[in-house]
């Protein structure tokens, strides 16, 4: 066995290049620390760092052990890289603005630290666009390592993530991001989970020890490659959850990972879709459409190698949702090299065997429903369900270099022209009317008073004092930017109805 | 200042209707409002437009909504309404003519000083009928896509018909509801106003509907503190309230994954496993609705937005308070489901172990979610001449048969 585990490096790292090579060579401790390779400032041709928070073009903010990373958030700037000293820190630190970067500065082997203490909630939230989060150990947390809410433009990369909770690296609601060269375990359900996000790449990982290695969920143009997933219940996972408000999960290749030995015992909390997962699972897609797997090496999966279900797999039983399509569709399986799957698979399984008359487990197994699927050399593996499968008429997926996209996704905020009516009516208009008494003066009176003087009324706003002794005293509006309350001014000396 | 001085919005009402009138009577000076209600922009062929500034933003999909996150834009709402069907929409909704006996209004069970809910645990229909389940809240119901707990209406208009002619709520009857409202000559002079194009004198049911369907699709409520924090204002907030957010979208409480900003609610059907108070058997909710077991005891997911405004929670008014309905999460999985019923509960039901400190700063956070600056006003005097006070209605424990 042991011989047949190097062939498949000696492949694996044929197939991944330097940098996995490093993920699988350079352990020194129990728990292996990724390498550190190279910071978000150094332009290294093909270099990730060429997505927009690489971009770092505001100040830096230097955090020391006994200092706060959430202060130095609460001070930095769009463009600001917040730089995190070796040493232990124990706080969730939340960003809630764009363009921040958060890189750990690793000196002679010695991380920064992130730990929770099994008392905190979660490590790192986010919801700004072009987060950068490198560098930083993190542990025990109960909720999240990094947890992203719609933010987009957004890099994790080489943090090294032991126990966090439910999950270890999960962006949400995100487009265009890159996960990469992360070392994650101990995670009760995804240690990478890409939930309802669109064009996302995860490269060069290592996750092991987790219920789920990688889980690709609800999410569109995902790309999946260089990953090393072993010893998970279950190593790499495409599904399509019901009850989400995203209803497809499509486009997503799964290509040149290892896939190796994901036997162990699945630890998932009671109620969670993974708690269903048999251990011995390689790569599992339920209700996905559109995955291409190529080029994998799927070794020792003790039930399956590849399983393709749709939701009546092994008893997963949430709630149904009319507006899901419960089936995996148009699955490609090009070449894989799959070895010593299915060894020891569920009952469920070996009742499948005994129909077929097979002495061996399978590398593939498809059940329920679908349409369009395909599969290249199916005689290479052992197999069952596959035999409606047609043969692919591709054969490979060179031409996707990769899913992110090739430009950031814009800021958030795309329309400035329209700022100054969007707050006049979202805000100003609940006091406000063109010509008729509100709560506050008609716009036509304060027209009148304020001609050609926006910059009169921005700053009146921001600090309104009683002049009306028939009208009540305004409330500030100083939670308005000095720019947005310059653009309803000017909005509000345009109305005319 | 006091907060509640800017709560009174609806320059019409305060400006058009200071008289009185008998019952039943013409109200010849009656006109309609011919501005949008706040936070809606006339536009030039007379719609009232929402203008947000959740507008401002955009997911980088084109295609989807944003759900989650703080800077994201919102679902389309239903607007493109004329300022005369909002207005006619906020008579018919104060009305109590609409009942069949006259006593009830939409507004009987959606108050706009309780949040448009009624306070009760479940509410109170015609002749004081228990009703089965909770009134929810109206605020930003123009967003929706299904409509009634158990998610079995797709459209304001729908929806309307089931209190409408439920014989246990207001119990009138298409035929009955038309004939009465074109007894009426303000209203039929009303409808006129709001449906100039046509070319005949009866009100219509559709019209009925469209006016109401406009008026719940102007409560917009977009302006809580949250908002000021999530546009970029962090100091809108307290320390307390940012930590209750941070564990309201934690992983850990999970409150933020079905009551998903920016409008606190996903728009999904979810089954969470509360049991029904009084040993009653337990609702089968969406299960009715689709047919499908799976979906027994699933509700839909309210929106949370104003929700310190319309206790007691849940879909039977379980919960007195916030801090109570939290508790039931922090519970456990499943630990009211009952006996001899499986249930699909969802997966993000499960044991948080939040401490009694967590779940205090997620009801001051859950307090930051109020904002009801674009209140619209009740009708000093409806066009049935009818009283837009809501009557006092005590629960008849002996109601007619049905």
């Amino acid at each position: 066995m042991k011989s047949v585990k190097n062939i498949a490096i000696g492949i694996l790292v044929l197939a991944a290049g330097v940098y996995a090579g490093k993920l699988l060579f350079g352990r020194s401790t129990l728990i292996p620390a990724p390498v550190p390779a190279y910071f978000s400032e150094s332009e290294v041709t093909g270099d990730s760092s060429a997505v927009a928070p690489g971009t770092v073009s505001g100040k830096t903010i230097d955090v020391k052990p006994g200092g706060s990373i959430q202060e130095a958030v609460g001070k930095a700037n769009p463009g600001d890289l917040i730089r995190i000293y070796p040493g232990m820190y124990h706080e969730t630190v939340y960003i809630d603005k764009d363009n921040i970067s958060l890189q750990g500065v690793i000196e002679n082997g010695e991380w920064p630290v992130l730990d929770g203490e099994k008392k905190l909630n979660d490590a790192i939230l986010y919801s700004g666009n072009g987060i950068l989060i490198e560098n930083i150990k993190i542990t025990n947390y109960k909720g999240n390592a990094i947890m992203g809410q719609a933010g987009n433009n957004y890099v994790i990369r080489n943090n090294w993530i032991v126990d966090t909770g439910v999950y270890g690296i999960f962006p949400q609601f995100g487009k265009n991001g890159i996960v990469e060269r992360n070392v994650l375990t101990g995670i009760e359900d995804a240690a990478i989970y890409i939930g309802m996000c669109d064009n996302v790449d995860v490269r060069f990982n290592e996750v092991y020890g987790n219920v789920a290695g990688i889980e690709i969920e609800n999410s569109r143009h995902a790309l999946v490659e260089y990953n090393y997933a072993h010893d998970n219940t279950g190593g790499i996972l495409a599904f399509l959850t019901p009850g989400l408000p995203i209803k497809t999960c499509f486009d997503v290749i799964i290509r040149n990972n290892f896939v190796y030995n994901n036997n162990t015992k699945n630890f998932g909390a009671v109620g969670s879709t993974v708690s269903h997962i048999p251990k011995g699972t390689g790569i599992l897609i339920m209700a996905a459409d559109d995955v291409t797997l190529e080029n994998n090496i799927i070794m020792g999966n003790d039930n399956a190698g590849i399983t393709i279900t749709d939701y009546g797999y092994a008893g997963v039983d949430h709630a149904s949702d009319p507006e899901s399509e419960p089936n995996s569709d148009r699955i490609t399986l090009l070449d894989n090299f799959m070895s010593g799957n299915g060894k020891n698979p569920i009952d469920e399984v070996k009742a499948l065997m005994i129909t077929k008359l097979s002495q061996t487990g399978p590398d593939i197994i498809a059940v329920g429903g679908g349409v369009g699927s395909c599969i290249v050399n199916p005689s290479r593996y052992t197999t069952f369900g596959v035999d409606k499968f047609a043969s692919c008429q591709v054969s490979d997926t060179r031409a996707i270099k990769t899913y992110m996209l090739d430009k950031p996704v814009a800021p958030r905020v795309t329309s400035v022209s329209d700022k100054g009516k969007m707050t006049y009516y979202g805000v100003c208009s609940g006091c406000h009317s063109y010509n008729t008494r509100l709560i506050g003066p008609p716009v036509n009176v304060i027209q009148a008073l304020y001609k050609n003087n926006p910059k009169g009324i921005a700053d009146y706003i921001a600090k309104p004092i009683h002049k009306r002794e028939d009208y009540p005293e305004m409330p500030p509006q100083n939670y308005l930017t000095a720019e947005t309350r310059t653009a309803v001014a000017e909005y509000l000396l345009t109305i005319t109805k | 200042m006091k907060k509640e001085i800017i709560f009174i919005a609806g320059l019409c009402a305060v400006l058009m209707y200071r008289y009185t009138f008998s019952e039943r009577s013409v109200a010849p000076g009656i006109t309609l409002c011919a501005t949008c209600p706040p936070g809606f922009e006339l536009t030039d062929s007379n719609a009232c437009k929402l203008r947000t500034i959740y507008q401002l933003y955009e997911t980088g999909r084109s295609d989807e909504p944003g759900v989650g996150g703080l800077k994201s834009p919102l679902p389309a709402l239903r607007d493109g309404f004329s300022p005369q069907q909002i207005d006619l929409g906020r008579y018919l909704f104060f009305d109590p003519v609409l009942s069949k006996d006259g006593t009830r209004s939409c507004s009987s069970c959606h108050q706009p000083d309780k949040g448009f809910a009624d306070g009760l645990k479940t509410s109170i229909g015609e002749n004081g009928t228990a009703l089965k389940r909770a009134a929810p809240g109206l605020w930003n119901v123009g967003f929706s896509k299904k409509f009634f707990w158990d998610a079995r209406a797709t459209s304001l208009e729908q929806q309307m018909t089931g209190p409408l002619y439920s014989p246990a709520e207001m119990a009138n009857t298409p035929e009955n509801l038309l004939k009465t409202l074109n007894e009426i000559e303000t209203y039929r002079q009303l409808f006129r106003q709001a449906f100039p194009d046509r070319h005949r004198n009866n009100i219509e049911l559709q019209e009925v509907y469209q006016a109401i369907a406009a008026f719940e699709s102007s409560l917009i409520s977009l302006n809580s503190r949250y908002d000021q924090y999530a546009h970029g204002y962090h100091e809108a907030l307290t320390i307390e309230e940012i930590e209750g957010l941070n564990i309201f979208r934690s992983f850990v409480a999970r409150c933020a994954e079905c009551h998903t900003p920016p409008l606190f609610t996903n728009q999904q059907v979810a089954v969470i496993g509360l049991a029904e108070p009084d040993n009653k058997p337990l609702d089968p909710g969406a299960q009715t609705t689709f047919n499908d077991s799976t979906l027994r005891g699933a509700f839909k997911v309210p929106s949370l937005r104003n929700i310190a405004r319309t206790a007691p929670y849940s879909h039977a008014g379980r919960f007195g308070t916030l801090r109570e309905m939290i508790e039931f999460y922090n519970l456990g999985r499943g630990h009211e489901v009952p006996k001899g019923e499986r249930l699909h509960l969802h997966w993000h039901i499960w044991e948080p172990r939040l401490t009694s400190y967590e779940m205090d700063r997620l009801v001051d956070f859950l307090n930051t979610l109020t904002d009801e600056s674009f209140k619209p006003q009740t009708p000093d005097l409806l066009p049935s001449g009818r009283s837009s006070e809501t009557i006092k209605v005590t629960l008849n424990h002996n109601p007619p048969s049905l």
